[in-house]
């Protein structure tokens, strides 16, 4: 079942088409990735799904439902939640209460607000910095405080802008095996923005390859890693051998 | 001494020395300042709830406070009931101007806001003098037979209305509400990601502000007896007083209004009263708010420990040892 559809969405800035005609879908309990070159349309595909950005043409459908005419603030509630690929953490609140401000959107009190914080702090291994301001943070938690925010928010669906971006390979598996957790232990579904092609090809189930706004390819990472239109755009000769 | 407990006790107790502060048969002077003290009190820390939580800052209260003002002087000028029924008037005259101004301004951010804010103190300034079948325009209200002589009354109920204002923003920052303030404040984008309707807390936080203002104003039209749209919407005396009171005590704290009111109502009489360069007021508190926030940018509540941090720390060693 597919729980958001991208259909035919084009986005233009002006003159300039960040996306064009591009369309995809998402299905429940998957991990899908979505890749390509610098300035290929990916962080745009997000803010469109996000509702940051209205798409020029398409629309995106959440469980049968457009969500490309709402508020970033509504596809939320619905139950779509994004991180930022650079990582926006509430500067001057303590990373417990950068959490707790997320989980009221379904807390009917503090109190319950605090407790599904506490459990997704432990959840991702935060729990021991809760009271450390979060501008004070190294950037791979800084990375993880990110997850744990759209995790508060109890979503169906996260959208991960690019959250193993600058981390050392110690933190890196740390975050695949946070990602791979939330798949399996809390069922939600996960697009996923990566560069690292060790990572995007060992935990996505599929991937989508954008270039220059447009899709050039979908399937699981083995047939992606040999598509030659690909390989041209992006991966570059080693990777097809 | 349980210093958690102190610290949760010390606003009633405050409060309560303030209760008896009219027996102390001080002088109606030294009355008149204290009244403004708690006036200024209320606007900073209404002006806090939107500048310093929200981080919306507002160069613009005047227009809040001088609605206010006008709300109680236009009942009895025109109404002819007593201004006091300003107070629980301008509640809806405030709320219904906030959602009004906040439609306009809160789609703008930062600096835009302000800007915008700006203007509009301005402009209901420009209005006031020109609405002269209205509000009798240059020749201002009076109000011809005041409630008290004495200042007792006057002080007890701006001392209820100040401790009426401290206990609601920290209920409301403490709410879920204080938290969707601060998110807003420190990443629009973010929170509005995190499912915070932006655009509507915003609208919220103006509103309190702008209701809180406006009850002060409706109070010193009733305490001052007159008012006209020079004294109630100035930019310098009150927009960017306000600013000032909030800076100078420390944004986002609970006590930095409070602080800063005292600080600047005394400053400026003392500053006032001195020879020579009394005249110069506003030149000196240009340059101690340049000093404040160079060296303490978050308010004298806000780098309190950096302030008396060495003092304290050698103090409390005493106090240990011995």
């Amino acid at each position: 079942m597919s729980l958001i559809e991208v259909k035919n969405v084009t986005k233009q800035f002006g003159g300039l088409a960040a996306l064009t005609d591009v369309s995809f879908d998402l299905n429940k309990g998957e991990i899908l990735g979505l890749i390509g070159p610098n300035g290929a349309g990916k962080t745009t595909m997000f803010n469109v799904v996000n509702g940051f950005y209205q798409p020029t043409k398409g629309e995106v459908f959440y469980k049968k439902q457009k969500i490309s005419n709402m508020k970033p603030h509504s596809v939320c509630r619905l139950g779509v939640a994004r991180t930022f690929q650079v990582v926006r953490p509430l500067q001057r609140m303590s990373v417990l209460d950068n959490v707790i401000a997320s989980a009221f959107i379904r807390a009917k009190n503090k109190a319950q607000a605090e407790e599904v914080s506490f459990d997704v702090l432990k959840f991702t291994g935060l729990y021991d910095d809760r009271t450390i301001l979060s501008k004070g943070l190294p950037l791979g938690k800084r990375k993880r405080l990110e997850i744990a925010r759209a995790l508060a928010t109890q979503p169906e669906i996260m959208l991960l802008d690019e959250s193993f971006a600058g981390l050392n390979p110690t933190e890196i598996n740390e975050q695949i095996e946070i990602v791979n957790k939330i798949r399996s232990e809390k069922g939600i579904t996960i697009l996923i923005i990566e560069h690292h092609m060790r990572v995007i090809m060992s935990i996505s189930d599929r991937i989508v390859v954008l270039n220059y706004g447009q899709k050039i390819a979908e399937g699981t990472p083995l047939e992606i890693g040999r598509n030659p239109s690909v390989i041209e755009a992006y991966l570059g000769e080693e990777h097809g051998a | 001494m349980n210093k958690s407990l102190l610290k949760k006790f010390l606003p009633l107790i405050i409060f309560i020395i303030l209760l008896v502060v009219p027996f102390m048969g001080l002088s109606s002077y030294l009355m008149h300042i204290l009244i403004l003290v708690l006036m200024w009190s209320v606007i900073g820390q209404a002006w806090n709830v939107l500048g310093g939580y929200t981080g919306q800052v507002s160069f613009g209260h005047a227009a809040f406070f001088g609605v206010g003002a006008y709300t109680a002087g236009i009942l009895y000028q025109h109404v002819e009931i007593s201004a006091w029924w300003g107070l629980p008037v301008c509640i809806v005259v405030l709320t219904l101007l906030s959602l009004a101004i906040g439609y306009i301004c809160l789609r703008l951010r930062g600096a835009y806001f302000a800007l915008a804010t700006l203007a509009l103190g301005e402009i209901c300034r420009v209005t006031a003098e020109n609405l002269v079948d209205f509000t009798r325009g240059n020749l201002g209200i009076m109000i011809r037979e005041r409630t008290w002589v004495d200042k007792t009354w006057f002080f007890y109920i701006i001392l209820l209305i100040a401790a009426g204002t401290y206990f609601l923003v920290k209920i409301l920052i403490e709410s879920k509400l204080g938290y969707y303030f601060v998110a807003i404040r420190e990443d629009q984008d973010a929170a509005e990601s995190l499912g915070i309707n932006t655009t509507l807390y915003k609208t919220i936080s103006l509103c309190i502000s702008g209701v809180l203002t406006g009850i002060a104003g409706a109070f010193y039209m009733n305490y001052m007896g007159y008012i006209d749209p020079g004294v109630v919407f100035p930019l310098y005396d009150l927009s960017i007083t306000t600013v000032m009171v909030v800076m100078v005590g420390g944004a986002a704290t609970y006590w930095g209004p409070i602080i800063g009111a005292i600080i600047m109502v005394f400053l400026a009489e003392v500053i006032r009263s001195l020879p020579y360069i009394g005249a110069a007021h506003q030149t000196i508190f240009g340059v101690i708010l340049i000093c404040i926030i160079m060296f303490l940018p978050n308010g004298i509540v806000g780098d309190f420990g950096k302030l008396v941090g060495p003092v304290i720390s050698k103090w409390w060693k005493k106090d240990t040892s011995s």
